[in-house]
């Protein structure tokens, strides 16, 4: 249950918003970094906490790309495919992780560790192409970059290969 | 390269700048937001901005001041800023940049416009996927709040102010204003019937303002040096002030470019972004973001003014450049940003819901190889029933790739058409509706 565990979090997110609809999106947010996806149970415990119908809270559930439905695996690989990044090969890179890994996009490995997800732009165009794996945007990916972050993901459960906070042209180094 | 005054990147292109509070103040910030607090009135810095000529720097290009203005001045309710930080646009990149390397340039501009409208309170709807964005504004309100810069009592003028993050989930039609809102009153991001404009009726039915990332963060800077000075850069008297352009694409240096506003897009491209990749000729570019009418090599010394795109057929929109090289098959990039659309669709009104799975339905039949020439008529017609009559721009956006590409490129799609025919690949028998 989210309110046994989250009490004092749920209290300081109400405080935000003089409407108590408002903190829909971020306790949709909390039940997901619970359970790793949107829930039913949670679904129904949020609606209780906001005084709202279990309909009113699922519509709002369905309509968000963020909010998954049902379980993913460890990483989520979102990997843009909008016109931008497909200009600087996008495509290929869904063909490299989808036979590395030997998945189809919006599909899981039998290990849970890895689904793979086809998204429209993540606001990277100019560092293209590029994924978000959970939290984290990897960009301008080859190859090389990409066995080595899934080598990492696999390893340690990050990559130092992630990108941020974002800049580009980058600054000129101290003392040049 | 002509050497520009970066104006909104001038402190993080500072070597060792890392957006800290104490960055920040020492390259002087909060000190614009301290003068107006201390000595000008919420009126006078509604016309100082009027008088800038600072105009929105989300998409639709309008005047700021102006906009603050439309609050109802006897008002005694909350009033609400909305900052619009969900930064969507296929081709725009910049309010990223601005979030993530100084985020105390937006909130002290989020002072600024807070105060000249009234309002104790303001949100910054981030797009969802900004994580680490998120994450850097909430510090960064943190540590305002813990100097007593955001909160009650500002440097103890008697003005308060908080700020809060709230994030979406994944819908570019939460950066349509009025979508916006409905999604942080915690529904589905649907684009509200204009008029009530949200001036009067925004956030919770009360008086809001919603302003993007940019066109905030440039309010700090005209405070402290001047309206005249802000004027008088750029291509006056329309479009003042300069513009951080993300160029994208088949270019040799893609990424965020400050410059003013009036230089061509031969200079961006050529001289900024370092030319064509492979020095290969300019085939096409799309001036501002995926809603804007793609544009051809001709149009390459249009200036980068509202005003000069417009003419162009096109729009400046968010500032997103996108630029594509011989042999970039151009019914196929207009079908990746329709791809995109219909995804994106909120289905609210039925031309755009519909409309836009008809358009990718005939679009991925031509590019399959399976067009018929017939459809270049009902693609036109399709266009014309969707632009126009929707509740939001959406309907007008996402025929824009479809249209201008027909414009331009025509041949490009008869071509593939017969070729399909030739090789009678073509079906007669009626197309499915799944896809």
């Amino acid at each position: 249950m989210l309110k046994e565990k989250y009490q004092a979090e749920i209290d300081e997110i109400l405080s935000r918003y003089p409407v108590k609809r408002s903190a829909l999106l971020p306790l949709l947010y909390l039940a997901q970094r619970e359970e790793g996806y949107v829930t039913e149970a949670a679904m129904q415990e949020i609606a209780g906490i906001l005084k709202l119908t279990p309909p009113q809270v699922y519509e709002t559930a369905t309509f968000y790309t963020m909010l998954n439905l049902k379980p993913v695996g460890r990483f989520h690989l979102q990997v843009c495919k909008s016109l931008m990044c497909a200009l600087v090969g996008s495509d290929t890179v869904i063909g490299w992780i989808g036979t590395k890994l030997g998945i189809k996009p919006g599909q899981t490995t039998p290990d849970k560790l890895f689904t793979l997800s086809i998204v429209e732009c993540l606001a990277a165009c100019g560092t293209g192409p590029m994924m978000q794996v959970n939290d984290d945007y990897y960009e301008r990916l080859t190859e090389e970059k990409l066995d080595r972050i899934l080598a990492d993901l696999r390893q340690t459960g990050t990559s130092s290969l992630k990108t941020g906070p974002f800049m580009w042209p980058e600054p000129a180094k101290p003392g040049v | 390269m002509p050497k520009y005054e970066p104006i909104l990147l001038k402190n993080m292109l500072q070597p060792g700048y890392a957006g800290t509070l104490a960055d920040y103040e020492r390259a002087g910030g909060y000190q614009a937001v301290r003068k107006v607090l201390g000595q000008l009135s919420p009126t006078d810095v509604t016309g100082i901005v009027m008088k800038s000529g600072l105009r929105g720097r989300g998409g639709a290009g309008f005047p700021t001041g102006v906009k603050w203005g439309f609050l109802p001045k006897d008002y005694q309710g909350p009033r609400y800023l909305c900052c619009n930080a969900d930064e969507s646009e296929p081709g725009t990149f910049k309010d990223r940049q601005l979030i993530e390397r100084d985020p105390h340039q937006l909130l002290e501009g989020m002072l600024i416009a807070c105060y000249a409208i009234g309002a104790a309170s303001a949100y910054i709807y981030i797009r969802g996927e900004f994580v680490l964005g998120a994450k850097i504004l909430e510090a960064a309100i943190k540590d305002a709040r813990a100097a007593g810069y955001i909160g009650k009592n500002i440097f103890g003028s008697g003005t308060s102010i908080d700020i809060w993050v709230h994030r979406g989930a994944g819908a570019y039609i939460c950066g349509e204003e009025t979508a916006l809102l409905e999604s942080l009153e915690g529904k589905r991001g649907l684009p509200r019937v204009k008029p009530p404009f949200p001036a009067t009726h925004g956030l919770y039915n009360k008086p809001t303002v919603v302003n993007n990332v940019e066109t905030l963060a440039n309010l700090p800077h005209i405070v402290n040096r001047g309206a005249e000075w802000f004027a008088s850069i750029g291509s006056p008297p329309k479009s003042t002030g300069t513009r951080v352009f993300c160029v994208s694409g088949h270019v040799k240096q893609s990424g965020n470019y400050e410059v003013p506003m009036g230089i061509t897009f031969r200079e961006l491209i050529y001289e900024h972004a370092g030319g064509m990749r492979g020095d290969k000729p300019l085939k096409a570019f799309i001036p501002g973001g995926a809603s804007a009418p793609f544009l051809t090599p001709e149009h390459l010394d249009v200036k980068l003014d509202f005003e000069s795109v417009a003419l162009a057929g096109s729009m400046l929109g968010s500032g997103g450049v996108t630029v594509m090289e011989e042999g970039t098959d151009m019914v196929w990039a207009a079908l990746r940003l329709m791809e995109f659309f219909y995804h994106e669709s909120c289905g609210k009104c039925s031309p755009c819901r519909e409309g836009s799975s008809w358009l990718v339905q005939i679009m991925r039949r031509i590019v399959n190889k399976r067009g018929r020439m017939e459809d270049l008529e009902t693609l036109t017609d399709l266009c014309k029933n969707i632009a126009g009559r929707t509740v939001c721009a959406f309907g007008d956006a996402e025929v824009s790739p479809i249209l201008s590409t027909l414009k331009h490129w025509r041949q490009e799609y008869v071509d593939m058409i017969q070729a399909a025919e030739a090789a009678n690949l073509i079906r007669l028998e009626p197309v499915g509706t799944k896809h």
